[in-house]
């Protein structure tokens, strides 16, 4: 008996938080797909009497959800292209390259990591302000090509645990640092670079301040601003609100599913935070 | 200088060799995109700030030098204080919480039985649903009149808040909306959790410990470095919260002209800074907002760093 219950018991507690967890979710889209009349029913039923899918097509007429989408990838495909030129040149330098100050550089790199953004944010501002990058995707991507302190520290922490050896063979054969790290290195980074691509791609999705206050012009707008004025001026509507919204996480629940092994991947990596 | 110390320690005082020269160059060369981005978009700005705290500024005409006034007006400004006072509840409140529900998540998710893999995944989803779209859900979820949570409250005949709407509760119910994306820290904690050698848990099975015991005395004391890490980015997390509370608001502003939902309960610090800055065009005065939540930030992590030798055990023997 008390075997088959230490068998039982982690099943019976997981699976009741897993339906916690998963419940929101299926609220939301059951939500998105019923009549107004029946969102204020009491006592509430899950599933929808018949599936209001011209929910979906209302939400995507109401506001300009294409263009916002298409806006928020170019924002989203700049920033990976920045990061994934950037991030491993600099964690090569401070991992590969037996250099004096590559400490010091590694150090400032970590500190970075808790200086609150909002110290930097308003001479920023003023910067791109007077650069005249206002309602540009240049404030949002610009970043991007000098490389992510989280970016460095995970590849770094990855190179770390490439032998030195590959590289040795190939600099006693006469190969420049470059070439090394062209034809070597990069090559061996392919899942961390994954993950790097990933977390760039997900941070500009997701990102809400930046395209805030940079994107006044709503036909430049990310979905993020799109959809919060779409609250303020549809505020009543949840249905619809609820359809936009199911529309916003697709992207993300999909890249989650693909690339599932990658974001693992950066959680073992911070755990070498020692 | 640490490179004469160093120096010192090496073959040669005089100098560098050629070869650690070489080295140098290239090192800076392949670090140069990061050296370049922090220049000019981390220490130019943070000494800028640093200027334009002292000055009052509304981005059309330049920077007056007015001294220490802005701090001055911060020191007695009502919305500073209560800015401060809900950014602290939820960094010593709130973040405790969470990493407290993630660290037990990871211990569950740890459990050694068939189809682990896809507990995982359920739990780690809501961490990748985008703030704007998960807050604007639970803005849905504890709508007072037609919210599932008080459906649910209502069917057990429990009381039912108004959240959103009740200065009491709109905290409370962003601690619950940080719960259901805890699956994010949880995760690093697995990941630490798995690297816990098995043979203390099996020695310490043998002496008949129970389980509350293993955990506290095996599980948590290995797990310290990455407690006081996610500690440190929660806290600094903390006094960044904008997007949960712009839209749990609804980015309106209440009878007083200010963000932060009723009675400015979700008037955050880093909310009271956007709207000095780029509502209201106070540049300089939020600037020494900025400086202030720095040197907050920095106290923090410091006495964190500080006493952490105390319960933090770094890995060995």
């Amino acid at each position: 008996m008390a075997v088959k219950l230490r068998v039982i018991l982690p099943h019976v507690v997981l699976l009741l938080f897993a339906v916690i967890f998963l419940f929101p979710f299926v609220w939301l889209v059951m939500t998105s797909l019923k009549t107004p009349e029946e969102i204020l029913k009491f006592p509430p039923s899950i599933l929808p009497e018949t599936f209001q899918w011209s929910n979906y097509k209302e939400a995507l007429q109401a506001i300009p959800f294409t263009r916002y989408m298409m806006n928020t990838f170019l924002i989203c495909m700049v920033n990976i292209i920045g990061q994934l030129f950037s991030a491993p040149l600099v964690a090569y330098s401070i991992s590969r390259i037996p250099w004096r100050g590559r400490n010091i550089i590694f150090t400032i790199v970590v500190a970075t990591m808790i200086l609150p953004a909002q110290v930097q944010m308003i001479p920023q501002y003023i910067i791109f302000t007077k650069l005249g990058w206002v309602n540009t995707i240049m404030p949002l991507t610009i970043g991007a090509f000098f490389g992510a302190p989280f970016f460095i520290f995970l590849l770094r922490q990855f190179l770390l645990g490439v032998p030195t050896e590959l590289s040795e063979a190939a600099k006693i054969d006469g190969a420049s640092e470059l070439r090394i790290y062209v034809q070597i290195i990069m090559p061996i980074l392919k899942p961390a670079l994954a993950t790097v691509a990933l977390f760039s791609f997900v941070w500009s999705y997701v990102d809400f301040m930046g395209p805030l206050i940079y994107l006044n012009d709503s036909a430049k707008w990310t979905i993020t601003v799109g959809l919060q004025s779409f609250q303020q001026d549809h505020g009543a509507q949840w249905e619809k609100l609820m359809a936009a919204s199911t529309i916003m996480a697709i992207p993300m629940i999909l890249i989650y599913f693909f690339g599932q092994k990658y974001f693992m991947k950066s959680g073992s990596a911070l755990t070498g935070f020692k | 200088m640490r490179v004469s110390t160093a120096a010192n320690q090496r073959k040669h005082v005089s100098g560098w060799s050629r070869k650690e020269r070489h080295y140098v160059y290239l090192g800076l060369a392949f670090a140069s995109p990061w050296i370049i981005g922090f220049l000019a978009f981390t220490v130019y700005p943070f000494f800028g700030s640093l200027y334009l705290s002292l000055t009052e500024y509304d981005l059309f005409s330049p920077p007056k030098w007015v001294g220490l006034q802005n701090y001055e007006q911060i020191f007695a400004d009502d919305r500073f204080y209560k800015s401060l006072g809900n950014t602290f509840f939820m960094a010593f409140i709130s973040v405790p919480i969470t990493l407290t529900v993630s660290l037990l998540i990871a211990v569950m998710l740890n459990f050694k039985v068939k189809g682990i893999n896809y507990y995982r995944t359920i739990f780690y989803l809501p961490s990748v649903i985008p703030i704007v779209a998960s807050a604007l859900l639970w803005t849905w979820m504890l709508n007072p009149d037609f919210g599932l949570v008080n459906m649910a409250l209502r069917t057990l005949g429990l009381t039912d808040p108004a959240w959103l709407l009740d200065p009491r509760y709109t905290k409370p119910s962003l601690i619950l909306m940080s719960l259901w994306g805890s699956g994010s820290g949880a995760l690093i904690f697995l990941a630490a959790l798995q690297g816990v050698p098995r043979q203390y848990y099996e020695a310490a099975q043998v002496d008949g410990a129970n389980w509350w015991y293993r955990f506290w005395k095996i599980t948590v004391p290995a797990l310290s470095p990455i407690i006081l890490f996610q500690l440190i980015m929660g806290l600094i997390g903390a006094f960044q919260i904008f997007t949960e509370s712009y839209i749990l608001a609804g980015g309106k502003v209440d009878g007083s002209g200010s963000l932060g939902g009723p009675e400015q309960s979700l008037l955050f610090y880093a909310v009271n800074l956007y709207q000095e800055a780029f509502v209201f065009l106070k540049m300089g005065y939020a600037s020494a907002l900025a400086w202030i939540l720095f040197i907050i930030v920095l106290l923090i992590t410091f006495i964190l760093l500080k006493t952490s030798g105390r319960w933090v055990y770094y890995g060995g023997e």
